[in-house]
């Protein structure tokens, strides 16, 4: 065991599947000399030289498309986003070749990508560099959808994400970087499909992912104190969504609150309720609460910032009356 | 009519090319030809549906290009892309069933004219997005170029060639790749088929310097323009582009003028362009003209030329009675092939 920061653990991941399997190679800006704009990939350029870890132009379309070509033609590509939100300049090339292809190609190409980096509501970045792409791509066809939440789980799930023979958006958080947590010194890696159960409880079952899973533990602190018992479940794969681990909890506590950091309308919260209604309606004995950003583009000002997300005493207002509620 | 440019000549010697090459090309024209027509046939009998783009006239460029490459390079096309696909070798029996969106067409059903592609035949699409194929084409570059460098492959020679056109010269995707190709010196083709149209819309419209192939100048690569009607000057100019990219030297943009002879895609009534442009090009079709240099070179005589006519022709009908015959895809199999294993 050896206490690891956040973006070391990811670097490890990255080193070690370099070494690992020679086609494996990190393309985006400034992932080489300078090291990645959060550190991530720094020293694998001096390890592994300048084509396995090759500084881009800033031209976020077309690298991701290259990167795609090669993943089509036999490399294993891992893409960073300087800041996921850049990636809305490569929307096309996600969505109709990473997400698509294979399909479209009837099974003639695979196409093994990870795309990664740094996601989410920094302080006060502004709106620009606040971005939730999560929500915005869930709905392409052919890709995964990946957020870790801490540094144990960041290490294994890329390891994971980069071995998929299929694309996977991977997203870190810009405000989790430096979490610190002691890591096995053995090699593991962690299933992609599966939401992790972070504390088990039986009174409602709270769905979170990326950053707000410890806004969520912050507020359970607060609520084990006046005897509430909530489930917390850390969905991990944004999609799919493990629909079997969610049923196992709403089987059992019959109520859900989502927490979630990107936007109310067309968030992944929208599409977990309408699942939820979709195939477990009769288990639910209030109806799905989200507690999601506010539909606004991100303020500069920090005051403002902190209203539109969600912050600790609303779960924990949002557990104490779901939960009085119960008949 | 829009102002034609003074085309480009360039004195192809007579032993350009031998007879067994000659005829091989010449063999590869008449198939994009014959099986583009039969496309429309097929488009207008309702055997076949969506936005079909066809190829007519165009056919010096793909078969100046790609038949001079190896069969291990890898090609690039747009979604006018069935004769791209043909001359790369993937069978017509192949393409045609995934026009009729058959399950035994190269892409299942599942991606249709504009969607071919083929693995095995290194055909990397079928792009039904105006140069989203560049990038993709620039990736396979950049793996050749990975395996030699990075993986100290010696046999990783492959050069990749990627077709647009003079339209999606003016997309982002174009220079962007143009940069980064010319930067690694990556072993690619960029070949631009000025048409001298996208859709409605004529190229001196859509650009602020006519001339693509001299933007290669400011990325430092190699730019040329040849005679797209001419398929031996492709063939040169493109034989000459190969060999510099597998020798490491980098890549070329060669824009090749021509010109299609039909509307943009089936649906399209095509009545912007002028009857004087069009019997203009009409007068340069690039397969009389191979068909006269054969003749006139003494590599091939009339008779010759009509037997590969009517064994495309025989190859085309069994194109078609194939993808008639062939199953439709399994229903049960709607969601195969999202994810690979
Ligand atoms: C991104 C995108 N925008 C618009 C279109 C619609 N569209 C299809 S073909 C075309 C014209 C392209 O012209 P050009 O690149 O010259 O190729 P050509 O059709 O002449 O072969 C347009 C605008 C598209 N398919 N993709
Ligand atoms: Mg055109």
């Amino acid at each position: 065991m050896a206490e690891v920061l956040m973006f070391n653990a990811l670097r490890a991941a990255i080193d070690e599947e370099m070494a690992r399997d020679e086609t494996v190679f990190v393309m985006g800006e400034d992932v080489g000399q300078y090291g990645g704009s959060y550190k991530v990939t720094k020293g694998l350029y001096e390890k592994y030289g300048e084509m396995r870890v090759l500084d881009t132009p800033i031209a976020e379309n077309s690298f991701t498309g290259m990167a795609i070509g090669a993943a089509m033609t036999g490399l294993r590509p891992i893409i960073e986003g300087m800041n996921m939100g850049f990636l809305l300049l490569a929307f096309n090339q996600i969505s109709n070749n990473a997400g698509m292809l294979r399909y479209t190609s009837g099974g003639n190409f695979k196409i093994p990508i990870v795309i990664r980096g740094p996601g989410g509501v920094g302080r006060q970045l502004g709106a620009e560099h606040s971005q939730r792409l999560e929500a915005y791509f869930q709905a392409v066809p052919g890709l995964k959808i990946v957020a870790c939440s801490t540094t144990y789980n960041a290490k294994g799930l890329l390891k994971a994400a980069i071995r998929d023979p299929n694309p996977v958006l991977f997203f870190e958080h810009v405000l989790l970087y430096n979490l610190k947590e002691d890591l096995p010194d053995q090699e593991y890696l962690l299933p992609l499909d599966k939401a992790e159960i972070v504390r088990p409880g039986k009174d409602v079952t709270i769905l979170t992912y990326s950053r707000m899973r410890h806004h969520v533990l912050q507020a359970v602190k607060t609520l084990e104190k006046s005897g509430f018992d909530p489930e917390v479940i850390d969905l991990i794969s944004l999609k799919p969504l493990d629909m079997e681990a969610i049923a196992a909890s709403v089987q059992k506590t019959h109520r859900v609150i989502i927490v979630e950091e990107c936007m109310k309308t067309g968030g992944i919260g929208a599409e977990l309720t309408a699942s939820i209604n979709d195939q477990l309606f009769d288990e639910l004995d209030a109806p799905v609460l989200r507690l999601s950003s506010q539909d606004i583009p991100t303020p500069y000002n920090g005051t403002l910032e902190n209203l539109t997300i969600v912050q600790p005493t609303q779960i924990v207002e949002a557990v104490q009356k779901m939960v009085a509620l119960r008949v | 009519m829009v102002q034609e440019r003074t085309l480009p000549v360039l004195q192809t010697s007579p032993a350009a090319i031998t007879r067994e090459e000659g005829l091989r090309v010449y063999e590869d024209m008449i198939l994009g030809r014959f099986f583009e027509d039969k496309c429309a046939e097929m488009y207008y009998r309702g055997k076949m549906f969506g936005f079909v783009h066809l190829y007519n006239g165009q056919e010096a460029v793909a078969s100046g290009v790609i038949k001079a490459m190896r069969s291990d390079d890898y090609v690039c096309s747009t979604y006018r892309d069935h004769v791209h696909a043909l001359s790369a070798g993937v069978p017509p029996n192949q393409v045609m069933a995934e026009l009729f969106g058959k399950a035994t067409g190269c892409s299942k059903g599942r991606g249709g004219s504009m969607h071919l592609f083929s693995a095995e035949h290194r055909l990397l699409g079928g792009f039904a997005f105006v140069a989203e194929g560049i990038p993709i084409a620039t990736g396979a570059a950049l793996q050749t170029k990975y395996r030699r460098e990075a993986l100290h492959d010696a046999s990783a020679d492959q050069v990749t060639a990627c077709f647009f056109g003079d339209g999606a010269s003016n997309n982002g995707q174009f220079f962007e790749c143009l940069n980064m190709a010319a930067l690694w010196k990556l072993p690619i083709l960029f070949v631009v088929e000025n048409n001298k149209w996208a859709i409605g819309m004529a190229h001196d419209r859509a650009t602020s310097d006519t001339e693509i192939y001299k933007k290669a100048k400011a990325f430092g690569m190699h730019g040329v323009e040849v005679d797209g009607m001419d398929v031996l000057a492709v063939r040169t100019v493109a034989q000459e582009a190969v060999a510099r990219a597998r020798a490491g030297e980098g890549p070329t943009l060669i824009e090749a003028l021509t010109y299609r002879f039909r509307g943009h895609s089936l649906a399209d009534p095509d009545e912007l362009r002028s009857k004087e442009e069009k019997d203009f090009w009409f007068s340069r079709d690039p397969i009389k003209k191979l068909a006269a240099y054969l003749i006139e070179q003494d590599l091939a005589k009339e008779k010759d030329l009509k037997a590969i006519e009517k064994k495309i022709q025989i190859a085309i009908d069994d194109a078609v009675t194939f993808a008639e015959s062939s199953p439709e895809p399994d229903p049960s199999e709607l969601h195969h092939y999202i994810f690979a294993d």
